[in-house]
């Protein structure tokens, strides 16, 4: 088992299930994302089964159960942005990628998370790729904006291989 | 004592009771879905609203106390119009599939269409799509086809302690499913069938498997034998409208044979057998400091159930095979021989009041020569089910006896029906293996009744023998829990899986009720004060058995066909 689900344990001695969504954030802070792995873990430090804890987890948005990919789209589908389009915004992205909010493609590139507000309802429909901050973003705008992670990310695999 | 009216009728109520105990008391009907009785109500389907008449209010008859003076209506336009909506929104997302479903007919969910006179669609909501999870052995869930009641769940998790199902997602897009939606196949699911048993629709069944069962029938170059199980001949008629607590033994018998099973068994004889090999091991154990409590091995649910949450307690474990294995093992050898027939051409069928059955047959240990013992097991539903589409009377039919070479049962065999029913047959057998006497008076009364928990300290001749009986495996980890902190001695446990033990199990009829249960038992205990043989070690046929074929008990050819061995699981628990 990973050390970081077992410094978030050792931090909450003898917890019992109240302690619950206070550990699972711990976790996720920690390792980014809840593993089956460290769910089993969790569901053992405070007695509770498996099914349990991934049913609770899966009724809160902030969790999510696959890694982060290399670029994390967030995509605001608050008020604001709901009016302004973000709803096709966001079909856009989950056709292109091929993936669900909370998912994560397979190559591990991008993974998809939704959000309700990021506070910036001036420049819906908005969204957010690792922390930089894309306004009133469209469709195709969006074709434009992977293509453009994806050169970035050719670039630096280039990179670390001439570094080797 | 409090004074309520019900639909203007004065009615009696307890003070701390619900609306819903007040009215089943007065044989007033509202239709539950999330009730499951004996747990703390939920509230979480609301179709069992009444009216308050002090207020018009509408209010959960399942979760609301009842108070001194209290009016309610069942049957008022506002509490039918309410259900009616109900309905109707959970049919919004509802396949209507019911020409394609097993539930067809039998479904709490179509009934209470059929009663409200729902006729026509008038919400059109966006329906869950959630694949079949086919992977699991015993049963098959259908999202789908699910109302989220939550009756599995809580079943799984109050009576067995299991917890393998859960609420997944939130809001409409919610359902019930395994951690991570994995397969049932790799979950803790034990296959105990309970959730089958409560599920309102078609979205928890059996793995139905009639079909594979009329194909060997029909294949002339196969041998179909059948054996079944002490508890399906008490509960079978249930399937025909008969009466519960009727024993139909003789009848099925014949009607197995007239569908086309060439030899007919009965699994009681095995459950003498195992008395014989389980006491003989417990004898052992006692007179040579060998691992104690010895704990039974005839329910396969509590077999997986203590191989993934103890499995430090398998040692505890009897190596007997369960009744059914052991009648599969000898079939495919004893029965095989002397029949003249090679073991691969015979299709072993075994009815069991029980879906954790079908996971036991598919068990890698129980093969001899790659060969399984037990090829397909039928619930006492699916039995149904098979002679409703031969077109099957049982009325027709004079009552058969089985086959030799088992040609008979002792009643303490029968007994293993029911909760207690092992422990009993044991100490039988034990005291006269311990002492070379017969208990004065068989009946042993603390081990009867339906309780979950029941404990004997049995005298024979100086000898304290301490012995506790567990059904539901709730009861049984407390159990367990209790073991291990060594705050309970004991040197033999019976657990069965299914509260009640198997005239409960989760293959029998979805129209049980604790008052039928109670009546499968009665039959059980009448049949053991009706007949003379019973005793298992006073079967001659096992006695005969031993001597023709198998030597004694815990002897080499017996640890060959009878005994197995255990495993950890690695499932997610
Ligand atoms: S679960 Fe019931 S209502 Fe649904 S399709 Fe099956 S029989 Fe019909
Ligand atoms: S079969 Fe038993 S263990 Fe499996 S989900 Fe149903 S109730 Fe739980
Ligand atoms: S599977 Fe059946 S018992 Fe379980 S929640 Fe759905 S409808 Fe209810
Ligand atoms: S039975 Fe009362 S709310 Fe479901």
């Amino acid at each position: 088992m990973s050390n970081a689900v077992e410094t978030v344990l050792a931090r909450h001695p003898g917890a019992k299930r109240d302690k619950l969504i206070p550990i699972l954030q711990e976790v996720q802070t920690a390792e980014g994302y809840l593993s089956e792995a460290s769910i089993v873990r969790i569901g053992k430090h405070l007695n509770l089964p498996a099914s349990k804890i991934y049913g609770v987890a899966t009724f809160y948005n902030q969790f999510r159960f696959q890694p982060k990919g290399r670029f994390h789209i967030m995509i605001c589908r608050g008020t604001a942005c709901h009016v302004k389009g973000s709803a096709r915004v966001l079909d856009t992205l989950t056709r292109m990628l091929k993936v669900a909010p909370g998912q994560t493609t397979r190559e591990g590139l991008f993974s998809l998370e939704v959000v309700a507000c990021m506070g910036a309802c001036a420049l819906s429909p908005a969204l957010a790729i690792n922390d930089e901050f894309f306004p009133k973003v469209s469709p195709t705008k969006i074709a434009k904006l992977l293509d453009k992670c994806r050169q970035q990310d050719a670039e630096s695999a280039a990179v670390a291989v001439a570094n080797a | 004592m409090l004074n309520i009216t019900i639909n203007g009728r004065p009615a009696e109520a307890q003070p701390g009771e619900t609306i819903l105990e007040a009215l089943n008391r007065a044989s007033v009907k509202v239709p539950t879905l999330c009730h499951v009785e004996g747990l703390a109500p939920t509230g979480a389907c609301r179709l069992c609203m009444v009216e308050l008449e002090a207020n018009h209010q509408l209010v959960p008859a399942c979760s609301y106390p009842v108070a001194e003076g209290m009016a309610v209506g069942t049957r008022t336009p506002d509490v039918l119009e309410a259900r009616r909506t109900i309905l109707e929104l959970l049919l919004s997302n509802h396949p209507d599939d019911c020409l394609y479903c097993l539930r067809n007919g039998n479904c709490d969910l179509q009934r209470l269409a059929k009663e409200h006179g729902i006729d026509q669609r008038l919400y059109r909501g966006k329906q869950t799509k959630i694949p079949l999870d086919m992977s699991g052995p015993a049963l098959v869930r259908d999202p789908e086809k699910c109302i989220l009641c939550g009756r599995c769940v809580r079943v799984c998790e109050e009576i067995q302690t299991v917890s393998a199902i859960d609420f997944v997602g939130r809001g409409c897009n919610a359902y019930i499913g395994t951690a991570f939606g994995r397969g049932l196949n790799v979950s803790s699911c034990i296959h105990c069938g309970q959730c089958v048993r409560v599920c309102p629709t078609g979205a928890l069944v059996e793995r139905n498997q009639v079909r594979e069962v009329l194909r060997a029938l029909a294949d002339p170059n196969l041998f179909c034998v059948v054996q079944h199980a002490p508890a399906v001949s008490v509960t079978l008629a249930e399937e025909f409208g008969i009466q519960p607590g009727s024993d139909i033994d003789g009848r099925m018998v014949a009607a197995l044979r007239s569908v086309g099973f060439k030899r007919v068994f009965d699994t009681s004889f095995t459950a003498d057998l195992t008395i014989m090999e389980e006491g003989s091991e417990l004898v052992h154990r006692v007179k040579t400091g060998g691992v104690l409590p010895m704990m039974t091995s005839c329910s396969p649910g509590w077999i997986k159930f203590v191989e993934q949450f103890y499995p430090e307690m398998i040692p505890n474990l009897s190596t007997c095979k369960s009744p059914q294995q052991m009648m599969g093992a000898l079939i495919k050898s004893f029965v095989a021989e002397r029949e003249g027939v090679e073991p691969r051409r015979i299709f072993s069928v075994s009815i069991m009041p029980c879906t954790a059955k079908k996971f036991e047959a598919g068990r890698a240990e129980m093969r001899q020569d790659h060969v399984p013992d037990v090829d397909i097991v039928l619930t006492t539903r699916e039995l149904g089910a098979l002679l409703r589409l031969c077109g099957v009377d049982l009325n027709a039919f004079e009552p058969e006896e089985t086959d030799t070479p088992f040609g008979e049962r002792s009643t303490a065999g029968k007994l293993f029906g029911a909760t207690g029913g092992v422990m009993e047959a044991a100490i039988r057998s034990a005291h006269f293996l311990l002492t070379g006497r017969n208990l004065a008076d068989l009946k042993i009364e603390p081990l009867r009744g339906l309780d979950g928990c029941k404990e004997l300290t049995a005298n024979i001749d100086g000898l304290e023998v301490k012995a506790a009986v567990v059904s539901g495996l709730g009861n049984a980890r407390k159990l367990l829990d209790e073991v291990r902190a060594g705050t309970k001695q004991l040197h033999f446990i019976e657990v069965m899986t299914c509260p009640g033990g198997c005239i409960n199990g989760g293959g029998q009829p979805l129209s049980t009720t604790t008052d039928a249960v109670k009546a499968r038992m009665k039959r059980l205990y009448e049949i053991d004060g009706e007949e003379t043989l019973r005793l298992s070690h006073e079967n001659p046929w096992v006695t005969r058995l031993y001597a023709e074929f198998l030597g004694e008990p815990l002897g080499h050819k017996s640890h060959e066909l009878l005994h197995t061995h255990y495993h950890q699981r690695d499932v997610v628990l």
